[in-house]
Order: C-alpha cells, then sequence, then structure tokens
C-alpha cells in the first residue's frame, strides 16, 4: 500500500487543486488519525461534488506549535464508512457533510443536525438522504428526581437564537447539548454564487460582531487566488482594525460578565468603554462595526495624522480606563467567588476536541493563528499569546483582560508609525483551479476560509469554518457538575456566536 | 470602597444629551442617504429604497444623472414600509401611535427582541441601547424576557426557514395591544443575504409598526424611531 503524504500548504498561499492528493478512503482517515496523535489539528474538513456522481472530502489540519498547516482529500459516495469512528475530531465535521452534502456516513458515533436545511452542496446525480434521517436529538436521563429543562430559540435577553437543553438534578446539571441553525441564512451558498462586488458584503455579515475578523479572512482567501499584494500600511491599518474589533468584544464581554454577577459599576463602565471602541472604528470606516473597511486588495479607508493621532490618544486613556476598572472587578472578592472554579474546561479537552481561541488559550493551550500562522502585519509585530490556566470563567476572564492591554499597546504602537504604500492593491480575476486556505485570529478564536475555484477561474466552493463551529461543544463538555443557575454566567464566558456557526 | 468611589468620580456621567442635542458624528460616518440632481433639467431622479440599502460606501454612486451621499442625519425611521422607497432621500415617517396607545404606551413601553435569522450585528446595537450612554430606560423603555411581559416585539434578521415559527409563536403569546417594530435592512428585504433560498420574510399575519433601516442602524437611529413612534418626538425633531 502506497502512503501518499498530505500536501504542506500556507495561510493565504494558494496551491493548484491538482496538488491536494486524493487517496483511498482508508488511508486519507488513517493519516488524519495519525496526524491528531502527532499534535495536529482539523482546521477545517468539508465536502464538495468533484463530479456528478462524487463527493471530494478535503482536510485541512494544522501544527501549531510548528506553524505548519496541510491538505489533504478522498473521494466518497453517498454512504461511506464513518470517518469520526475513530477520530473524535471528526464528527462534528462529518454531522455538518451529511447535512450539507447529503451523505450517510455508517458508523458515526452521533449523528446529529447541525444547521437544519435541505443538502445544498451534493453531487448533482445524488439523491441525498433527507437531515429528518439525521439521528434522536436530545440525550435523556432517566429517575424520578431528573427533571428536564429547556431553554430557546428565543432567549430572555437580547441574544441569538439556539436550544440547550439540560438534564438536571435539582441545581445540579447532569447533562447539557445544544441545538442550533436558527440563524441559518445560507452564506456559503451565497458566497459562491453571488456577484462578486456582493460577496464582500455577505462576508462583513457572517457575523456581525466579527465584521473585521470574517471580511480580512474572505479577503485574505480571495487574494491569495489572485495574487494581489496588499501594501505595508493597509496590511497594518488592517491588524489595527482587527485589534479594535478584539478590544470592542472583549471589554464587551467583561461588562456583560460583570452583569451576570450583579458587579453594576463595572457593567456600566465597561459598557461605555466598548461604545468607545466601536467609535473608533466609526472614525475610521464611518460604520461601528467596521463594515466598508476591509476591502479586496487592502483597505477602503485611510488613517491621516489627524486620526491616527485621535486614536493613539484614545488608547492612552482606556488604557488607565480599563486598568482601573478591571482592577475594581477583579479584585473584589464577591466577584472572584463567583467566577473561580464555574465552568471549566480541561486542556485535555480542549486539545482533543480542537478547540480554539479564548477557549484554549484559558486552558493553557496557547493557539494563536497571529503567532503561530502569522499573516499581514503579524508578521512584523507580535503580540505575545496570552494564557490563563484553570479553564472556567475567571480565567477565560482573565485572558480577555490581558488580551485588552495586549491589543491597546499594540494599536497605538502601529498607529504611531504607519508604513507607507497605498491603501487599496489591484484584485483582478482569481486564477483557475485553486485551493487557498485563509486563517484569521478573530476575537473569539481561529476563523477559516477555504476557496476552491474552477477551470473558468469561478468560486465553486466557500468553506466557511468560524472559531465557534469548533467551540460549542466546549460548553456541553464544561456545564456538567455545575450549578444551572451558573450557566448564564458560564456561556456569557465563552461567548460563542450563533450566526457564526449557522451560516 | 474607596476604589469604587475613585472611579466614580473619575469616570463620569456618560449619558448622550440625545434627543436634547445629537452628538457630533465623525465625518465618515453614513448617515441617511440624500439625493442630489447633477445635471440640470426635469428629469426625475431615482429612487432609493433606504429598506435595501446596506449603507455601505459602494452604494454611494452616481445614478441616472443623480449622486448618492450619506449625510449625518440620524433619523430615517417610517411607520409605512414604501415611506422608505424615496427619491430625495427624505423620509416620511407618518404618524405617532394614536391617543389611545399614546396613554398606553408612551411612557412605558416593553419591548421583546426576537432574533430570526440575523448576522447579530443589530442586536449589538439593540443593546446597547441600555447601556449608560444610550440609556433608553431613561424614556420608560425596557426589553423584558418573556413575551408575556411585552408591549411589542422587535424583529431582527430576515425571518429564515429555521427561525419564523419560533416569531410567530412569540408574537401570539404578547397580549393586546402590541406593537411590532423591524429593525434593520434583514426584515425590510433580506439585507446582504438577498436571494438567500433560506429567508421567508416577516409574514403577512404580523404587520409591522416601525420599520428601521440600517446595516446596523446606529443606537441613536433606533432611539430615534423609537421616540418619534411613541409620539415623544415631533415631526420637526423638537420635544413632543
Amino acid at each position: 500500500m502506497t502512503t501518499t503524504p498530505a500536501l504542506r500548504i500556507r495561510n493565504r498561499r494558494a496551491v493548484p487543486v491538482a496538488d491536494v492528493p486524493v487517496m483511498r478512503l482508508t488511508e486519507f482517515a488513517a493519516q488524519v488519525e495519525e496526524a491528531i496523535a502527532g499534535d495536529w489539528r482539523i482546521v477545517t474538513l468539508f465536502g464538495t461534488p468533484e463530479t456528478a456522481g462524487e463527493l471530494r472530502l478535503i482536510c485541512v489540519m494544522a501544527h501549531d506549535a510548528r506553524g505548519e498547516m496541510s491538505a489533504a482529500s478522498t473521494l466518497v459516495g453517498r454512504d461511506y464508512p464513518a470517518v469520526s469512528a475513530s477520530i473524535r475530531q471528526a464528527a462534528r465535521f462529518e454531522c455538518e457533510i451529511a447535512e450539507q452534502c447529503g451523505t450517510r456516513p455508517h458508523g458515526h458515533p452521533r449523528l446529529r443536525a447541525v444547521r437544519r436545511h435541505a443538502a445544498d452542496h451534493a453531487p448533482s446525480r445524488w439523491q441525498t438522504y433527507p437531515t429528518t434521517a439525521l439521528g434522536p436529538e436530545f440525550t435523556k436521563i432517566g429517575g424520578d428526581e431528573v427533571h428536564e429543562v429547556a431553554v430557546g430559540p428565543v432567549h430572555a435577553g437580547i441574544i441569538e437564537p439556539g436550544h440547550f437543553r439540560f438534564q438536571a438534578h435539582g441545581e445540579e446539571i447532569l447533562s447539557l447539548e445544544v441545538m442550533l441553525g436558527y440563524q441559518h441564512r445560507g452564506v456559503e451558498r451565497l458566497l459562491e454564487s453571488t456577484a462578486r462586488d456582493h460577496a464582500i458584503h455577505v462576508a462583513e455579515s457572517i457575523a456581525g460582531d466579527s465584521v473585521i475578523a470574517h471580511a480580512s479572512a474572505y479577503c485574505g482567501a480571495i487574494e491569495a487566488l489572485a495574487r494581489s499584494h496588499k501594501s505595508p500600511r493597509a496590511q497594518a491599518i488592517r491588524g489595527s482594525a482587527l485589534e479594535l474589533e478584539r478590544l470592542a468584544n472583549h471589554i464587551g464581554d467583561l461588562g456583560a460578565l460583570s452583569g451576570d454577577v450583579a458587579y453594576q459599576p463595572a457593567a456600566a463602565y465597561f459598557g461605555r468603554m466598548r461604545g468607545d471602541c466601536l467609535n473608533l472604528l466609526m472614525a475610521m470606516s464611518g460604520n461601528r462595526y467596521g463594515r466598508g473597511l476591509i476591502r479586496p486588495g487592502g483597505v477602503g479607508f485611510d488613517i491621516d495624522a489627524d486620526l491616527a493621532r485621535d486614536i493613539a490618544h484614545h488608547m492612552a486613556r482606556l488604557d488607565d480606563d480599563f486598568a482601573e476598572i478591571a482592577d475594581l472587578f477583579f479584585g473584589a472578592s464577591s466577584v472572584q467567588s463567583r467566577l473561580e472554579g464555574v465552568g471549566a474546561v480541561a486542556a485535555g479537552s480542549c486539545v482533543a476536541n480542537g478547540f480554539v481561541g479564548v477557549v484554549a488559550r484559558a486552558c493553557d493551550v496557547p493557539r494563536d493563528a497571529r503567532h503561530d500562522h502569522p499573516y499581514g502585519v503579524f508578521r512584523f509585530a507580535q503580540i505575545p499569546v496570552a494564557t490563563a490556566w484553570a479553564g472556567d470563567v475567571y480565567a477565560r476572564a482573565l485572558v480577555r483582560r490581558l488580551e485588552v492591554q495586549r491589543s491597546i499597546a499594540f494599536i497605538a504602537e502601529q498607529v504611531q508609525a504607519l508604513p507607507r504604500g497605498e491603501t487599496r492593491a489591484p484584485c483582478g480575476p482569481l486564477s483557475r483551479s485553486e485551493f487557498a486556505v485563509a486563517l484569521e485570529e478573530g476575537w473569539r478564536g481561529e476563523v477559516a476560509h477555504a476557496v476552491l475555484t474552477d477551470a473558468s477561474g469561478t468560486v465553486r466552493r466557500h468553506k466557511v469554518t468560524d472559531p465557534s463551529f469548533h467551540n460549542w461543544p466546549a460548553i456541553e463538555l464544561a456545564m456538567p457538575g455545575n450549578q444551572i443557575s451558573d450557566f448564564p454566567l458560564s456561556n456569557k464566558s465563552f461567548n460563542l456566536s450563533y450566526a457564526g456557526h449557522d451560516l | 470602597m474607596l476604589a469604587f468611589l475613585r472611579a466614580l468620580l473619575s469616570q463620569r456621567r456618560p449619558t448622550s444629551p440625545f434627543p436634547g442635542a445629537t452628538p457630533p458624528f465623525p465625518p465618515r460616518f453614513r448617515g441617511r442617504p440624500s439625493l442630489v440632481r447633477l445635471t440640470g433639467g426635469s428629469r426625475a431622479l431615482p429612487v432609493v429604497d433606504l429598506g435595501a440599502c446596506l449603507f455601505s460606501p459602494e452604494e454611494a454612486t452616481e445614478l441616472d444623472g443623480a449622486a448618492l451621499e450619506y449625510t449625518p442625519e440620524i433619523a430615517m425611521s417610517a411607520r409605512a414600509r414604501r415611506s422608505l422607497v424615496t427619491d430625495t432621500g427624505v423620509v416620511d415617517f407618518g404618524d405617532a401611535l394614536d391617543r389611545r396607545m399614546r396613554a398606553l404606551l408612551g411612557r412605558s413601553l416593553r419591548l421583546r427582541s426576537v432574533v430570526a435569522g440575523s448576522c447579530a450585528g443589530c442586536e449589538g446595537e439593540l443593546a446597547a441601547l441600555s447601556n449608560a450612554v444610550f440609556d433608553i430606560a431613561r424614556f420608560g423603555v425596557q426589553f423584558v424576557a418573556s413575551p408575556r411581559h411585552a408591549d411589542g416585539i422587535v424583529i431582527t434578521g430576515v425571518v429564515n426557514r429555521n427561525m419564523v415559527g419560533a416569531l410567530e409563536r412569540t408574537y401570539d403569546a404578547l397580549p393586546d395591544p402590541r406593537l411590532v417594530i423591524a429593525v434593520g435592512a434583514c426584515p425590510a428585504g433580506g439585507g446582504p443575504f438577498r436571494g438567500s433560498p433560506e429567508i421567508v420574510g416577516i409574514p403577512a399575519s404580523i404587520p409591522v409598526d416601525l420599520w428601521i433601516p440600517g446595516c446596523p442602524p446606529h443606537p441613536l437611529t433606533i432611539l430615534d424611531g423609537i421616540l418619534r413612534l411613541l409620539g415623544r418626538l415631533g415631526r420637526d425633531g423638537g420635544r413632543g
């Protein structure tokens, strides 16, 4: 039996599709399993129709410590032996493939619906399995004293829809399962079929609090395929906007956590500071979330000397304000007692399940695409990776605090020394029959956009994997053993995206 | 305790002066669009649908001898969907709620948010309304946890297949009299997701009382719309 090695690829470097090896399914599964044992993790695993009757599965993996990425693929029919029978990390992706492409992966440990929609990426000649054929939805725990609590899709606050099903014994949670898909808008099909001028607006709207992260990842993949090279100035502006988005969300999250433990002063002040960061994005782009700023080839708006001075001044004020209120919040013993030991995720779970972003870094798993697979300005200006070790609500809050401090310093440094260059380079037609993956470290974690073009240079498949797609299972693992009244606090400490997951 | 008192003094009172005064916006802010005729003559101006507008820089363009530009104006809501379609950029808000509704809800309005296939951007701006800067509670408006406690629902998102049922059940659970407010480009016409087969749209059984365009609308645009609906802001923008 010959073994074909997976293709080494890099963040934002396009390769010919023909170079991505097509292996037999058994060899494909064996390679992925062996790689995971060797500290690789799955970035994304998706299906794309190869011919009218065949589906190609492509697996992109990353070894963060070595800064390497790989791609491998296989061809499957409608029924095939599940890869996730032996690879836990692949389970979620294989459910997604079953739903998107109409397959039946036999032997899958738990085949569940992901977004509950008809298959829209199946080979044209397939009569696909209906999504209602996917397995039973929720675990039930028997016993006279066990009760079942259902929350959502409409939740108590102003928050996206999702369904949580608890099995509880008194106050203690025995089991939590999450059902999502309520925000499904058909993003991938839109990105594949809409006019190229409009696609950037779709990309900006994948997750409205991660406009910069998703638009940057989208543009990264498109620019790789178009061989468009951004100027250093555009890269620095993009990096500053990404970090501003990180600030707005991390500070907002700390405010929300304050509200959840009824520490009102910090809730009010962090809320005001979040607004200040959004207003800086508005000064840069005309929109509080940065819409209009990230465009293929660079950025839609420059930062002139006055604006740079303004941003630097705000960063200095924010540094002091944030430090003052963070000291109040983290120093209050009543706050500490609510946050410590609650909603803990173990480092082993992180690695086994491929969790990313703040959730991983709070368990001492130092994954950060800016550091491990550097791109744009992050190849020249390194932000130290922030970690904590306990994996609980307190640790996730602490990682946010550290990242706020470091991002403030980064933005102040960048805007006061912007390199020269045009704001936007040309971004022309896409290369034919190529494949590119762009990773971006959004504020939640790694955003991945994987794009395949066909022989005429048109996008034939656009796979989006939001950090929340990796991380939602973390809540299911973290909650058992906790009190049900600690659920809102824990959920906020993860603050995962429903829209980013549901697409 | 001393640290807390120190913070209280140094953090100041951040509440926005709106509606008494509108805070200045940065020059790049994209508020209500206006249409300006470029060439002379009596040729009719093209028509712009603010409900379909994504407020992107690319939409500030020339159409048929006219230029679409963004102004710093934040007021652009309307009672009728067709009022968002304009050939000048001026939006006719329509009338505030009638006297009976104003007597009931004018000083105490409880709203229930229903997110039905959104990107979550509009929800961020809705949530911001309750913070110390916009402080919508000072006008007697609050978001509540149950539709049973609500006077109205605020719809964000395109109303997709996976949420239309939950939206209908939530609306049914509201006691009369009840209001419906649609926020953002998505409920008005699909927003950035226009053309997706997942979109159902607001069912005909749910009549909308207020349309607020934007992508997302600035919190002051949302606040302006709600205050006009309640008759708290007059047609000329003064205190009602």
